[in-house]
């Protein structure tokens, strides 16, 4: 029988060393499986750890991939952290694109970017109103936040295709569900570095990141609505105690975060699509709750937890790509990857001990 | 010597247990007679609950052996005890509440009963030993009381030869607890011997033939209860001497002496495990202290929440000093002057896991923001807070592991300590305590106990809720007794006897 006790103290090393183990690991059950699929064990590994690092562009593509999964998980950072259960966010993101879409779809010959920056309170709204359900149902009637912002999701993907194929659609698409191209003030331009040029698809909503991040440490740290925040999360009854108002705290953790996935919508298709589509998200709302815990639900480890994350699909892709592993496969390895990171967590929380127990 | 060992129905020796670096036990050795009452006396965190968790097979020791009529045994799990003849009746019941008391008896039953077979024999055994139990009832219906007396079934209808009781009486009205004794000392007569686990030093004395003393893990001592007076063994259970109280001052009179007052206080329950609080009434002066007695469970949790604020009623309900309160949320009353201290220091009175400077501005964030202008109020300032959760480190003796360290990280009376100093650092008029000394050990106790007193001293009202009758009769200069939510005259301490206050108690 393994028995856990937890450490009283944390070992510095073992923060770094952990990760570090865990990839190690990773790296070594990925080659048994490619090699138990017959696929070329060093390339595989090369494709899938080394190329996402091989040349400059695919590093900033890393970063752009890892744009809304950060910025959602720095959102959903509040909910968890007042165990308030967000899994909507998938929803909350496309609700504030489309929300931000129309908007910029409203003013066709805009070149000005004050239109962007109103896209974003838009968005952010709109993610933040979409999200409010949950915490209204949660406080007038104690529904479970769980399952209503879950099923908002599906609510969403339907809403944005309808609107795309009806509404919004552009006449000029040749029948494609594409909305109209967003006016020039709505577009997030790729960053052009003086003497290199551009690098991959690198843009402008990555600096986001530099502003969300840190204020959001502020807010969760230094002020008393993150004090409210985590006193209600770990100890109900003490919150109740010291006079906080509990539906206050629900309704404004999933304002917060559905007005940040709302806000990644909004900085995602405004830098890489340029108008409204059926797909907007590719499951960012979904992998954001594993990066918003991998980074232990703080906004700084969730900018490294992003970046792995995003590292980790990248890596996959290109396997896929030029040696044709099948994405099923990659996904076991992603899968992988978490597991090793979680268990190494649990490793640096809790001394693990064997013992025979008959 | 020889004669007396082939009556030794238990005999540990060398026993030890470690929980990492901890070491909870450390070689015990104890013999337990056939038919004895063998008092296991020790404060919390002595290692009782370890010995007797290995006892009946729940943890397994790392040295030493068991050995059961004369036989080396080894205990894998309760049940394996169970079939030894191991009974053990637990300070926390496990029954469960939405069940009746024969179908919480069939789930831990190892043998196959039909329901009227049981029934049956549950009758049987509660008339044989005078435990009145009705196995139809639901167990959400009975009193604590009740409970423990379907649990001590429980474990007769195996037959045990031996019974470990841990901490029966903490939940006990004095007649409850008279009829325990009884029971246990038929039980005993019988040829049964009991494992009797107390830190209540009269009834070791009243009951026990036989006691071990257990401190930091190790057996102090084993004696005859007949030869030992309860001073002797509480020194050697504290390992020092025990220092008396100081004796409260009483003050004169001042003009307007009445600091709360409490009017036809109602609340419903919240759920069907709770409590309905029915027309309360009481008032407290300055410089007073009223105890409110009552067995855990009576409606002492619903009414800290209700004079605190946490639920709120009707305006007129509470009257502080000319205001009405009844609908006014907790950080108002603080800072009116009213301090809390709920029963639980865990995730109630505290965040195990915040630090303690973050668990001061828990409730002291009101004093720190609310004088101020919008930006401060909504910054948390930690220099303040840590400067005040500093002082009440050092007034009130609250040793910690390293510099502001997690709640979690302290031991349960210096917890206590920095919880009951919190409420009095606001320097409050009126304080609101309850179960102050609950789970602490002796010496932690006797300094709170004397900062209560002190405190009435000083013209502060204190109001002291608590299940412990030594303690409600040393501290009070009233007393009141609250039962199944209802709240009984408050009278003067001179006009009642611990034997009236018992009998208000309600016993079933």
């Amino acid at each position: 029988m393994l028995i856990f006790t937890p450490r009283t103290i944390q070992s510095n090393h073992w923060v770094l060393i952990g990760p570090l183990i865990s990839i190690i690991l990773t790296i070594i059950i990925g080659a048994l499986i490619f090699k138990m699929l017959n696929y070329p064990v060093t390339e595989s590994l090369y494709q899938v750890f080394i190329s996402p690092f091989s040349r400059v562009d695919r590093i900033a593509d890393i970063l752009v991939k890892a744009c809304p999964l950060i910025i959602i998980g720095i959102g959903l950072i509040f909910c968890f952290r007042a165990n308030i259960w967000n899994i909507g966010a998938e929803g909350q993101f496309i609700i504030g694109t489309l929300c931000a879409g129309s908007f910029a779809l409203l003013f066709p010959e805009n070149n000005n970017h004050i239109l962007l920056l109103s896209m974003f309170l838009v968005g952010f709204l709109g993610g933040a109103l979409w999200a409010s359900i949950p915490a209204i149902l949660k406080i007038k009637l104690n529904v479970n936040e769980i399952l209503v912002s879950l099923m908002l999701v599906y609510v969403a993907m339907l809403f944005i295709d309808f609107i795309v194929r009806g509404p919004l659609r552009d006449p000029m698409s040749f029948g494609f569900p594409l909305s109209k191209p967003y006016p020039d003030g709505a577009i997030i331009s790729k960053i052009n570095f003086p003497g290199i040029g551009y690098l991959g698809q690198l843009h402008y909503g990555i600096i986001s990141i530099l502003f969300l991040a840190p204020f959001s440490w502020f807010l969760i740290n230094r002020t008393l609505p993150g004090f409210q925040i985590k006193v209600f999360g770990s100890a109900p009854k003490a919150s109740s105690f010291a006079g906080f108002n509990k539906n206050k705290i629900t309704l404004g953790v999933l304002i917060m975060s559905g007005g940040m996935a709302g806000l990644a919508g909004v900085i995602e298709v405004s830098a890489n699509m340029g108008q409204l589509q059926p797909e907007v998200s590719f499951g960012y709302g979904f992998t954001a709750i594993i990066v918003a815990f991998l980074g232990r639900l703080n906004p700084y480890g969730v900018i490294i937890a992003g970046l792995v994350i995003a590292t980790a699909k990248l890596g996959a892709d290109n396997a896929q790509m030029i040696l044709g592993i099948p994405k099923v496969v990659t996904g076991i390895f992603e899968g992988i990857l978490l597991f090793f990171l979680l268990a190494g967590e649990t490793i640096q929380n809790y001394k693990v001990s064997l013992k025979r127990n008959s | 010597m020889d004669k007396k060992n082939s009556k030794t129905l238990l005999k540990a020796s060398g026993l030890t247990k470690k929980f990492g670096s901890f070491v909870a036990n450390d070689s015990i050795n104890i013999e337990i007679k056939k038919g004895e009452i063998h008092a296991l006396l020790g404060e919390n965190g002595a290692g009782k609950s370890t010995l007797v968790k290995m006892f009946y097979g729940l943890l397994a020791p790392d040295e030493g052996n068991i050995k059961f009529n004369n036989k080396i045994i080894n205990l894998l799990n309760p049940k394996f005890a169970r079939a030894m003849g191991i009974g053990m009746v637990f300070q926390h019941f496990s029954l469960f509440p939405a069940l009746s008391v024969s179908e919480n008896i069939l789930i831990s039953l190892d043998e196959k009963l039909t329901k009227k077979q049981l029934e049956k024999s549950i009758i049987n055994t509660s008339k044989k030993w005078g435990l009145k139990v009705s196995p139809s009832k639901k167990v959400a219906e009975l009193s604590v009381g009740e409970q423990q007396r379907v649990e001590i079934v429980r474990c007769l209808l195996q037959k045990p030869k031996l019974l470990i009781m841990d901490e029966p009486t903490s939940v006990l009205s004095p007649q409850e607890i008279v009829n325990l004794f009884k029971v246990l000392k038929n039980l005993s007569k019988s040829g049964c011997s009991i494992l009797y686990i107390s830190h209540k030093l009269h009834e070791i004395k009243e009951i026990a033939s036989k006691v071990t003393i257990l401190k930091s893990a190790k057996v102090v001592d084993t004696m005859e209860t007949k030869n030992v007076s309860t001073n002797i063994l509480a020194e050697k259970m504290v390992g020092k001497k025990i220092i008396r109280l100081k004796a409260k001052k009483n003050l004169k009179k001042l003009k307007s002496n009445l600091a709360l007052s409490v009017n036809n206080l109602y609340r419903f329950k919240k759920n069907q495990f709770g409590v309905t609080l029915n027309n309360i009434n009481f008032t407290i002066d300055y410089g007073q202290v009223l105890g409110i007695a009552g067995i855990a469970g009576n409606g002492q949790v619903e009414l800290m929440e209700a004079l605190s604020g946490e639920t709120l009623g009707k305006k007129e309900e509470i009257i502080f000093e000319n205001k009405s309160i009844g609908n006014s949320k907790i950080e108002y009353r603080r800072q009116l002057g009213i301090e809390f201290v709920p029963e639980e220091r865990n995730n109630h009175a505290t965040v195990p896991d915040l630090k303690l400077h973050e668990n001061t501005f828990l409730t002291f964030f009101g004093y720190h923001i609310f004088n101020k202008s919008f930006f401060n109020k909504i910054f948390t300032n930690p220099k303040l807070s840590i400067q005040a959760s500093k002082q009440i480190e050092k007034k009130n003796d609250v040793r910690c592991p390293y510099d502001n360290p997690l709640a979690k990280q302290l031991s349960g009376g210096n917890l206590q300590k920095f919880v009951i100093g919190r409420a009095f650092q606001a320097n409050p008029k009126l304080v609101i305590i309850s179960q102050p000394t609950w789970g602490v050990d002796i010496g932690a106790a006797n300094i709170i106990r004397q900062k209560i007193l002190n405190l009435a001293s000083m013209g502060k009202a204190i109001i002291l809720i608590s299940q412990d009758l030594d303690e409600i009769f040393e501290l009070s200069d009233s007393i009141g007794v609250i039962s199944n939510g209802n709240l009984s005259k408050i009278k003067n301490k001179k006009n009642m006897t611990p034997t009236q206050v018992g009998l208000l108690m309600g016993v079933s």
